[in-house]
């Protein structure tokens, strides 16, 4: 495997990710409605909206994460360098290899630290242990953490505080390469100063990765992206670069939100 | 409401009020200029520290807005606007202070060499302040894009003042009241200063509500 070739070019119109037309069902409940948005590599784009505005539901079509809910239907399509991600040709393990996905709480497995970011490698058929050893160090510190855990690679992960935790997960993200990385909440569940060496962390990781990012928190929205996503009641209201939106967006409903004078 | 709230409602109020102070002293130039009134002059300097304070105040009530709120979009527009705003509005009052003190010189003298009216500048300078302000309180775009065209007649105005003063000087005699000369002549640079800040109120009142600089650029 190797670490993924993505042009910095920002001329290049070509989106790394793209939804066109997306509609999304739970059931006969519609919770994404015509979305159609482009992600560019390189840039980081940030997710906002209220709870039940269907942002976390279009994060998680990006990786078909909502295949697992059986009541699930989804219009449009999804494309990924330009092939859709929906035909059903398509291999999802490799997918989401490729679109890599840590969540809201920290979630590493009951194992090693070590373990824990060898693990997507060995279950990708991979028995290298130089490879393997390798992988695990450069994977760990690309997510900022390597220093903090070098000297108990064997100690379960389960003992590292909950942003040690975070990047742990972070490392066995992108232990399997991926080239793109969404991020649910990451920071929610941590304290400031844990918050900040993850916001670090992306600003560091959008160098070589598409990074798509859900999150309650405007100010972390406002500081870590490039660009903003604001969605309301299942569609995509407003989307731009980031300092336009927090300074002068187009929309009174993006308005209203941003400025904490909703409904 | 919600908190955030009532502190911006505050700030407005704030500004306001310290609008409505320098306005109430540029409406009287006009008179004590014509009538170099030094009673007025001295009550001027005398109350200057009242638009300082009131400076001060507002602008650490936006501060500790913009610290403790982090405010975006429109809110951070308006917060910005009326620091830029309190800032010109304090500069406003220094402008009237400096008249204040010519005049206080040529009272001096006690028969006037030579006089010029300053009648329809301080006019024009006192309209696009209130005209400034009015469209910062009712949120009117198109007034406050009157007052920048309004510069240009207050400019055209300083350059007469400047002419006929020069040509006074070089009258016959002219030249023994050349201190007289250069305080009546600064009086026009001073209201000139003065619908300089005006018009840039009312250019702040346009990012406030359009989000676009407009300054450095001709509009109309």
């Amino acid at each position: 495997m190797n670490v993924p070739e993505q042009s910095k070019n920002d001329d290049s119109p070509e989106y790394k990710m793209s939804s066109e037309d997306l509609d999304f069902y739970y059931g006969d409940f519609k919770a994404l409605n015509n979305v159609t948005m482009g992600f560019k590599s390189c840039e980081v784009t940030a997710l906002i909206g209220p709870s039940g505005c269907g942002k976390s539901t279009f994060l998680r079509c990006l990786n078909r994460m909502n295949d697992l809910i059986p009541i699930s239907r989804v219009d449009g399509k999804i494309t990924l360098d330009g092939e859709n991600i929906y035909l059903p040709s398509v291999d999802v393990v490799m997918l989401r290899r490729k679109v890599g996905m840590v969540f809201q709480k920290p979630n590493p497995f009951p194992k090693s630290i070590f373990d824990n970011v060898a693990y997507g490698l060995w279950v990708n058929g991979i028995k290298d242990k130089a490879f393997v050893r390798d992988c695990v160090e450069e994977s760990l510190k690309r997510a900022a953490i390597w220093d903090e855990v070098k000297d108990r690679l064997q100690d379960t992960a389960l003992g590292l505080s909950g942003g040690q935790q975070q990047r742990l997960c972070i490392a066995r993200a992108l232990a399997v390469k991926p080239e793109v990385v969404l991020m649910d909440e990451p920071a929610s569940a941590l304290d400031p100063i844990a918050t900040q060496k993850i916001e670090e962390l992306i600003h560091q990781l959008k160098e070589m990765y598409t990074i798509i990012i859900v999150t309650h928190n405007m100010q972390q929205a406002a500081r870590v992206s490039d660009v903003t996503a604001f969605f309301y009641l299942g569609k995509l209201i407003e989307a731009g670069d980031t300092d336009s939106i927090f300074t002068r967006p187009t929309k009174k409903q993006t308005e209203d939100y941003i400025t904490g004078r909703f409904g | 409401m919600i908190h955030f709230q009532r502190e911006l409602d505050k700030i407005k109020k704030m500004i306001l009020s310290l609008g409505a102070v320098v306005e109430h002293r540029v409406r009287g130039i006009k008179q004590a200029v014509e009538d170099l009134e030094v009673d007025w002059s001295k009550e001027i300097v005398h109350l200057d520290r009242e638009i300082d304070e009131m400076e001060v105040d507002i602008e650490e009530e936006c501060l500790k807005v913009i610290a403790l709120h982090q405010p975006v979009a429109a809110d951070l527009r308006f917060l910005v606007a009326v620091i830029k705003i309190n800032n010109d509005l304090e500069r406003i009052g220094d402008e009237v202070v400096n008249i204040a003190r010519r005049i206080q010189r040529l009272a001096k003298h006690p028969v006037a060499p030579y006089q010029f009216d300053y009648t329809d500048m301080a006019d024009k300078a006192e309209n696009m302040l209130r005209m400034s302000l009015d469209s910062l309180v009712n949120q009117d775009i198109d007034l406050a894009v009157k007052v920048l065209c309004l510069d240009d007649e207050v400019d055209e105005l300083k350059n007469i003042a400047y002419d006929r003063i020069k040509l006074a000087l070089s009258e016959e005699g002219g030249i023994e009241d050349v201190g007289y000369m250069i305080n009546l002549l600064l009086i026009s640079r001073h209201i000139e200063r003065l619908a300089d800040h005006a018009t840039n109120i009312a250019e702040e009142v346009i990012y406030m509500i359009k989000g676009e600089i407009v300054r450095h650029r001709k509009l109309v």
